[in-house]
């Protein structure tokens, strides 16, 4: 077990700077995920810490060791490869032994170690099979346990569930989550898809163009996103370029640009609501399970009178896509039985809460 | 020193193996441009002009011949592989799979043995033609192949197979849907064929019509046995050498090769720029069956027909091998038929020899193809590094380059003593044959190894080390075994061709170490088919076991890795 500290780091591939200015601190038996889109760096910080690739500038530790130039195969990290990388030409058996064989062990200990972590993985029965045999689930977990029998100080996960179909990727997700814990070792989980890397994590480190764009626990991540990448990645939102037109003392006014006419809307002022190391242009966010939907026309502030454009039906939630005072706005409700029985072309009101909305800096440059 | 292990690594294996490249493959060639610019003791384009303007334009007549026969060859050849290759991959009838199997037969005969076999078919005194005359009561034989029809008719028996190799797998790889889609839009079974099947294929028939004109432009045996006076550039060489024209023979060389190598050049350029790779997965068989039953049996008696003239040379050498010594010799047939041939193989030590020497020397060249070529493709396929397209080129080269050059050019380079060669004059000892063998199948080992390597996913080796494995053991324990079955047919193979190797042979041997095709050369000479088609008989059996066990053993077709 080992904490993981990355000191202004930086790799670059000839002239493409793959990560820049990179720090990150990663806790003792903290389950850390690296999220974002492909070519976003993520995996590259993943192998940098695995040392497959040394960083252009920059440190990494393992606890006080600096491990920047360590060859890979003195690092003591468990990996397990996005196509689980097992050598074909072993049993299930000898894959799982072949980092303790390395390592030297004696044969009875080496037995009693396979066998153990077999059974944490629940593949004891398959261990003189061809791993060429086994599903993709199967493979998966010989991967984890060939991973974790090394005893690793860090176990590193490269988008370890991208090949399974859906079921099994929640099955899986558990399994690692409960292995995580029974080990109780530092975990880095590299992954795009951001159900994943909410429901799993401890702390998320969003990147995105080899940048690192916020880091932070799933629900910081998701309530409060740093910027309007962050805030697009992860679950669906509304964002609405603004303008503050005047701060008084307990709210923020707004001027949104929707075409012709502008709407002001008033936001609640407090560090939730409004990330002040902004500069430049400024977007306003919100969940669209935030905004009401009234048939009445409501009093108070930030309502508007609009049109239903179109209904999606999800089960337990119903996607509207609303038109009012010339903005677009997606908008979720639960499903809450026939009383609501809300259709294209029908008049609505609706309702965004100032202290559900957020005042976000725009670092895309496409956020209109 | 350089800080990175991994740049370390990469260049310690990359060391070795540019060393043996630039000192076998590189300076050779360079040795025979000099020798080529070498004209009564100083340097000069003479030899060049001579070639090109000299009186009796022998050596143009040569260049022409070769070109002509080179895009002869490639035009029947097609005519018969593509039509072929469609038949068996696109109908079903019966004996489908077994006639289709049969059609790579002609690659199981080395070329010095099928041209023999040709020349007992369909020559003067040939079994066929003489059949004939007799079955019709006729004066003389009706016809004999020699001189140019004689060299093309070999050449469309042995190189349709690369435009069925190439066409076949091309055909396999197009996905159904393409040409339902078609369909499906509203064109007709003509104009499907014609706008979407064809155009699919003509990057391999293109790929394949390189490939057979600078097999052809190389061909070495076929005239050598059936040209008469009929000249082409590749038996130019050896007679200039013969007659100790050392600088014509270089500047021949030359000449032969810009042709070939600026035919690979083209070829490889063509297929960087046209490649139609399928996106889509699991493409299914997609034949249809032959229902009409008319049609149905004209496929299957022309499939029996077209097996018998296939296999007729194999089981010609297998004939000859039964016909003891002196028992044919005024005859028209021969009468007497034992396994004395094969007695006296295997028991009289002088007609043991030349079968033991081309095992041994195929055993030492092949053993360094192994090394080499593990780590040659290895470099290539798996480190990054400056320069690499030009170690691949050099990998290459001898594949280009004909087999007559090949030897021209190690004579060049070790009639002399060099750092190469650690001081000693190769030319004329025991050692020269294996190298030349080497060199010639450097690049069939090193592709059949990239084949396996390319296909070996990068993270296998990261998973090793990062399990805490050092590069020497992760090579060992997984890399090599992994990639072995790959390798090893692709060594048997090269071990096959050079137990069969004729055209370096004849240009290089010692009277001590002269291999089998030496002997069944000199055999032919004293008329003794019988024995020449014995030692034949070896080596069609080996490739044939070579073949069965890549297929049997190691899953994988090793024929494919020919082409």
């Amino acid at each position: 077990m080992a904490s993981i500290n990355i000191d202004n780091v930086q790799k670059a591939f000839g002239k493409v700077i793959a990560v820049d200015h990179l720090n990150l601190d990663i806790k003792d038996g903290e389950f850390f995920t690296f999220l974002g889109p492909s070519g976003c760096g993520k995996t590259t910080t993943l192998r940098m810490i695995a040392g497959f690739y040394y960083p252009t500038k920059g440190v990494v530790r393992f606890g006080d060791k600096d491990m920047t130039r360590v060859p890979p195969e003195k690092r003591n990290t468990g990996m397990v490869f996005q196509n689980y990388a097992l050598f074909p030409h072993m049993t299930v058996f000898e894959n799982v032994a072949f980092g303790l064989r390395v390592r030297k062990l004696g044969s009875k200990e080496l037995n009693i170690k396979v066998k153990d972590v077999l059974q944490k993985v629940r593949l004891e029965q398959y261990a003189d099979r061809q791993v060429s045999q086994l599903s993709g689930g199967q493979q998966q977990r010989v991967a984890l346990a060939r991973a974790l029998v090394i005893e690793p100080e860090i176990l590193l996960l490269d988008e370890p569930l991208s090949n399974l179909d859906a079921k099994l990727r929640d099955e899986m997700r558990n399994e690692i989550l409960r292995l995580q814990k029974d080990y109780n070792i530092t975990t880095i989980y590299v992954t795009h898809d951001q159900a994943e890397a909410l429901s799993m994590s401890d702390r998320i480190a969003v990147f995105n163009f080899g940048v690192c764009h916020q880091v932070g626990t799933p629900s910081e991540i998701y309530n409060e996103p740093a910027n309007d990448f962050v805030a697009g990645f992860i679950g669906e939102i509304n964002l609405l370029p603004v303008k503050i037109s005047r701060i008084e003392d307990e709210n923020i006014l707004v001027q949104v640009k929707n075409g012709e006419s502008a709407s002001e809307l008033s936001v609640r002022n407090a560090p939730f609501n409004y990330n002040q190391e902004n500069k430049g242009n400024l977007a306003l966010s919100i969940r669209p399970e935030s905004i009401k939907i009234l048939e009445k026309e409501p009093e108070g502030k930030n309502t508007f009178k609009g049109m239903v454009e179109e209904v999606h039906f999800f089960g337990s939630l119903i996607n509207v896509v609303v038109r009012a005072a010339g903005l677009k706005l997606q908008v979720n409700a639960l499903n809450s039985g026939l009383s609501r029985n809300l259709q294209a072309g029908a008049e609505i009101w609706v309702e965004l809460p100032e202290e559900q909305m957020r005042i976000i800096p725009v670092v895309t440059g496409d956020a209109s | 020193m350089i800080k990175n292990r991994d740049t370390r690594l990469t260049l310690l294996l990359l060391i070795p193996v540019l060393l043996v490249l630039i000192a076998y493959v590189l300076y050779p060639s360079l040795r025979t441009i000099m020798e080529s610019l070498q004209k009564e003791g100083s340097m000069t384009f003479g030899n060049y002009s001579d070639f090109f303007t000299q009186e009796s334009k022998t050596n143009l007549e040569a260049l022409w011949n070769s070109v002509y026969i080179s895009v002869l060859s490639v035009l029947v050849s097609a005519l018969i592989g593509i039509p072929l290759a469609f038949i068996f991959n696109r109908y079903d009838f019966p004996g489908r799979g077994f006639f289709a199997s049969a059609a790579i037969m002609p690659i199981v005969l080395p070329s010095l043995v099928g041209v023999m076999a040709f020349m007992f078919l369909y020559g003067e005194t040939g079994l066929i033609p003489n059949a004939i005359k007799d079955l019709f009561g006729l004066d003389e034989v009706p016809f004999k192949i020699g001189g140019i029809s004689g060299i093309l008719i070999v050449h469309a028996y042995t190189m349709y197979v690369y435009f069925y190799m190439t066409v076949s797998s091309a055909i396999n790889k197009i996905d159904p849907s393409l040409e339902e889609a078609a369909y499906n839009l509203g064109a007709n079974r003509f104009k499907v064929f014609w706008k979407v099947t064809f155009p699919l294929l003509t990057p391999a028939i293109v790929a394949a019509s390189l490939l057979v004109f600078m097999i052809s432009m190389a061909s070495f045996s076929a005239p050598f046995l059936l040209a008469g006076g009929f000249r082409v550039l590749s038996l130019q060489i050896y007679f200039s050498k013969i007659n100790g024209d050392m600088e014509v023979a270089a500047t021949q060389s030359v000449i032969l090769s810009v042709v070939s190598i600026s035919f690979l050049l083209f070829m490889r350029w063509y297929q960087n720029r046209k490649d139609y790779r399928m996106a889509s997965k699991g493409i299914g068989a997609h034949r249809s069956e032959v229902n009409n039953p008319v049609l149905k049996w004209i496929l299957v008696f022309t499939g029996i027909v077209g097996v018998i003239i296939l296999l007729l040379p194999h089981f010609t050498i297998l004939l000859l091998s039964l016909v003891p010594d002196g028992t044919w010799t005024w005859q028209t047939y021969p009468s007497v038929f034992n396994f004395e041939n094969y007695r006296l193989l295997f028991q009289d030590p002088n007609i043991f020899k030349p079968l033991k020497n081309s095992l041994l020397l195929s055993v030492i060249a092949t053993a360094g193809n192994l090394v080499f070529g593990v780590l040659a493709s290895y470099v290539l396929v798996k480190r990054k590094f400056v320069g690499k397209s030009f170690v691949d080129i050099l990998v290459m080269i001898p594949w280009a380059l004909p087999a007559t050059v090949i030897g021209m050019n190690l004579i060049f380079a070790f009639n002399e003593p060099t750092i190469f060669s650690f001081g000693n004059i190769l030319v004329g000892t025991f050692w020269i044959l294996p190298l030349a063998y080497f060199i010639r199948h450097i690049p069939l080992v090193v592709r059949s190894t990239n084949a396996v390597l390319e296909q070996l996913d990068d993270s296998i080796e990261e998973a090793s080390r990062s399990l805490g494995a050092k590069w020497f053991y992760t090579f060992r324990k997984v890399i090599l075994p992994i990639i072995m079955p790959g390798v090893l047919s692709g060594t048997l193979l090269a071990f096959v061709e050079s137990v069969g190797e004729f055209p370096t042979s004849v240009l290089l041997y010692t009277l001590s170490n002269r291999p089998i095709s030496i002997e069944i050369m000199n055999q032919l000479r004293m008329f003794n088919m019988g024995q020449a088609a014995a030692y034949g008989m070896i080596q069609i059996t080996l490739i044939a076991l070579v073949l069965f066990i890549s297929n049997k053993f190691f899953g994988v077709k090793a024929e494919k890795s020919l082409s």
